[in-house]
């Protein structure tokens, strides 16, 4: 059976950049699509009309949604490589806890960094750190959260280092100063090429920001 | 294994315990259900147990604990082999957790927002509230349970909100099944159930916390 796999994405999406670093992990060929989302591809409104956002993994023309949820689906349909889950049911519960306060924060508190001033923005700051920290804290003296390998925590979080460059600018703060294990973290993280590939330049996504930040007018 | 090996730090209004004590039931599982209380003071244990968030539901197994609902459920489902909760196929699978990620970050909050508002807010809230209704019963069609035929996973996401549905209906002034009438039907047929039966509140008990909830939160 042809395993057609096309992935709709965006290029600066860190929910996007999950699914990448899967797919190259597992050596899974696919077709990748970059959605204009402010003019959303009808491909992309018929195969995600609840939330029309990408992420979208399409395998044989079905779609798979949400980039927590298609991790899971890659990692189960191809089992063969790279496992991302532990085997371990208690494990695999502690994994997906873990990539599930990377959905509920790390997102939302960044985007205020580049979004808001004053109060709000300097308690974003603080809340972000802390964030990290806690993560730090979380991966102890292994090298991945998934232990000697890549597993789903890193993958799940690994594609905000690409917007650091951003989050660093605008929240007037060093990662690395504050919490240097997570940064050794990431370098060994970047050393794969399936994660080097799978993200865009620093540089590349703090333009995008800028270039957002005027259209919305937040100066 | 005794009841002392599954500890459920719980709280018997909040629909998140529902589901863990739902899929405990399902595969019959021995508990012990601690209930917190979570405006007095949260025990010790909690605040150990879940120091991210300090929320119930928590499930302690063996000592360890296991946090967020939709996450206990898998585990629990995992842990347990029988009868399943999700289907076998890794595509009905991916859809199943789309439409519990879906419920998780729209129906309570939607629910909520109609008794913390007041006049044109509230509409307001009531027509995101039906929305949310109508999205679930797109993924219900006409099938009996979320995943086919048999009660599963997304049923035991979803039905514990339901004990809510008769505070918001009289909050918000509308009855649900006047909007979604194959959810309403849906909800009967899991209320049939043993396992949900036992599990879910008297609706009016709900409605009179939601009333001490609302005082106490200063919403009047």
């Amino acid at each position: 059976m042809a395993n057609e796999v096309v992935l709709l994405d965006f290029w600066p999406s860190p929910f996007g950049m999950r699914l990448r670093i899967a797919l190259a992990e597992k050596g899974i060929e696919y077709e990748y699509k970059d959605e204009d989302l402010r003019n959303k591809s009808p491909l992309l409104l018929q195969m995600n009309p609840v939330h029309k956002k990408i992420p979208v993994l399409i395998h044989n023309g079905k779609p798979v949604c949400e980039s927590l949820v298609a991790l899971q689906y890659i990692d189960e349909v191809w089992n063969d490589k790279a496992p991302l889950l532990p085997s371990d049911s208690y494990l695999r519960a502690q994994a997906r806890f873990w990539a599930d306060f990377v959905d509920k924060k790390i997102y939302d508190i960044g985007r205020k960094l580049w979004t808001t001033k004053g109060e709000e923005h300097d308690a974003a700051s603080k809340e972000f750190l802390d964030c990290i920290g806690v993560l730090e804290g979380e991966l102890e003296d292994k090298p991945f959260f998934g232990g000697e390998t890549l597993g789903f925590v890193d993958v799940a979080l690994i594609p905000f280092y690409s917007w650091f460059l951003v989050y660093e600018k605008f929240g007037n703060f060093s990662v690395e100063a504050e919490h240097p294990k997570f940064i050794a973290w990431v370098k060994r993280c970047m050393e794969k090429e399936s994660v080097s590939k799978s993200l865009p330049e620093q540089e590349k996504v703090y333009d995008f920001v800028a270039l957002m930040r005027k259209k919305f007018g937040i100066e | 294994m005794s009841a002392e090996d599954v500890v459920l730090l719980d709280c018997w209004v909040s629909p998140f315990c529902m589901r863990v004590k739902i899929a405990l039931e399902e595969k019959g599982i021995q508990y012990e259900e601690r209930a917190e209380d979570l405006f007095g003071g949260k025990s010790e244990l909690l605040l150990t147990s879940n120091p991210i968030y300090t929320k119930v539901p928590v499930l302690v197994h063996k000592g360890k604990p296991v946090c967020e609902s939709s996450i206990i459920v898998g585990y629990v489902d995992e842990t347990w082999a029988s009868p399943p909760l999700l289907p076998s196929s890794p595509y009905a699978r991916a859809q199943a957790k789309f439409q519990a990620d879906y419920i998780d970050k729209k129906l309570f909050d939607a629910g909520s927002s109609i008794w913390r508002t007041k006049g044109e807010a509230q509409e307001v809230a009531v027509k995101d509230f039906i929305e949310v209704l109508k999205q679930l019963e797109k993924f219900l069609g006409d099938k009996d349970f979320f995943g086919g035929d048999s009660f599963g996973f997304v049923d035991i996401i979803t039905i514990g909100i339901t004990s809510w549905f008769s505070a918001y209906e009289i909050f918000g002034n509308f009855k649900v099944e006047d909007h979604a009438p194959k959810l309403s039907a849906w909800i009967n047929r899991c209320m049939q159930r043993k396992t949900v039966a036992k599990v879910i509140p008297d609706p009016e008990k709900v409605y009179e916390f939601v009333i001490n909830l609302k005082k106490m939160m200063g919403f009047e």
